[in-house]
């Protein structure tokens, strides 16, 4: 039996811009409630932490922010290597959509993590696996980005920007596993599927419903300037010049 | 609850300077973001037309 449905409608700028158009609203709307449940439990549900008092509620945005700053490189690398090997505009769009986002995660995690390291260590910053291995992302992010500003035809930028995107690929690895590889200040994993948390259950529920509100939140910034990207590139196309015809 | 009163909370234990630190920051960043953004889609809005 053949499916009728074309699957690969949504892979052209064309009618993937008036998709994520319509998306974007709902997206927002589900990660602003998520924030709102997320912070509730955080703030008033979960309790004061046994060593670290009040202070470990930084927990609440560090850890989803630095998860999001590892899975966002993952998705921009695996998009701009699409482009890379079958040319297709939309995947190096969507790559270069993402670097910005994950830059931002990325400082967030940094930033969340000096205001926690300083009270519990006593250091801003040491240079230690887990936090190198972090700042070398965000250099990544910035790298792919200033590389693709740098080069005025936007096929050219996408090619060597996914060269970057692919080859720091390794660093997601390093940073996930740092904490095992070496002896590191910072604590181990805070969820694992292998064994039972280590933290109170509404303090997870917290930690893991901020974690989806800050993904869905990626996912609704990340298609709004996907679609200026669209426009940007495509503004002498025929499609882009019907859709202003319509509006005005 | 954790908190008694509403300077207790943000008190946060001795921590507020950290805590508020990270959150406030935060969520400007993320309201930036936004407002770079919309920025953007005006522009590119306007270049089209």
């Amino acid at each position: 039996m053949t499916s009728r449905i074309n699957w690969f409608k949504y892979s052209s700028p064309a009618s993937f811009y008036p998709l994520a158009g319509k998306l974007i609203p709902a997206f927002f709307a589900v990660a602003s409630l998520l924030a709102v449940c997320g912070l509730y439990i955080g703030f008033f549900v979960a309790p004061t932490d046994a060593q670290q008092g009040e202070a470990y509620r930084i927990i609440f945005i560090h850890v989803p922010a630095a998860w999001m700053s590892m899975f966002l490189y993952v998705v921009m690398a695996f998009w701009a290597g699409m482009g890379l090997a079958f040319n297709t505009r939309l995947s190096s769009m969507m790559a270069s959509a993402i670097a910005p986002t994950g830059a931002l995660m990325t400082f967030i995690a940094l930033w969340t993590g000096a205001l926690w390291g300083k009270p519990m260590w006593g250091a801003w910053w040491v240079w230690d696996a887990r936090l190198t291995s972090e700042l070398i992302l965000l250099f990544l992010y910035l790298g792919f980005m200033s590389l693709q500003a740098a080069i005025d035809d936007p096929r050219r930028a996408d090619k060597a920007g996914a060269v970057i995107a692919l080859v720091g690929a390794v660093n997601v690895p390093i940073i996930y596993f740092s904490v095992q590889w070496w002896n590191t200040l910072h604590q181990g994993a805070s969820v694992s599927l292998t064994r039972n948390p280590s933290m109170a259950a509404t303090m997870l529920a917290g930690m893991l419903i901020m974690a989806l509100a800050i993904w869905i939140y990626s996912i609704a910034v990340v298609l709004m300037r996907v679609r200026s990207v669209i426009l940007e590139r495509e503004r002498n196309s025929d499609w882009v010049q019907e859709l202003t015809e319509q509006q005005s | 609850m954790n908190w008694g009163s509403v300077s207790e909370f943000l008190a946060m234990g001795g921590y507020a300077g950290y805590v508020w630190g990270s959150f406030g920051i935060t969520a400007a960043c993320l309201v930036l973001e936004i407002l770079l953004l919309k920025a953007r889609r005006r522009e590119a809005v306007r270049r089209v037309g």
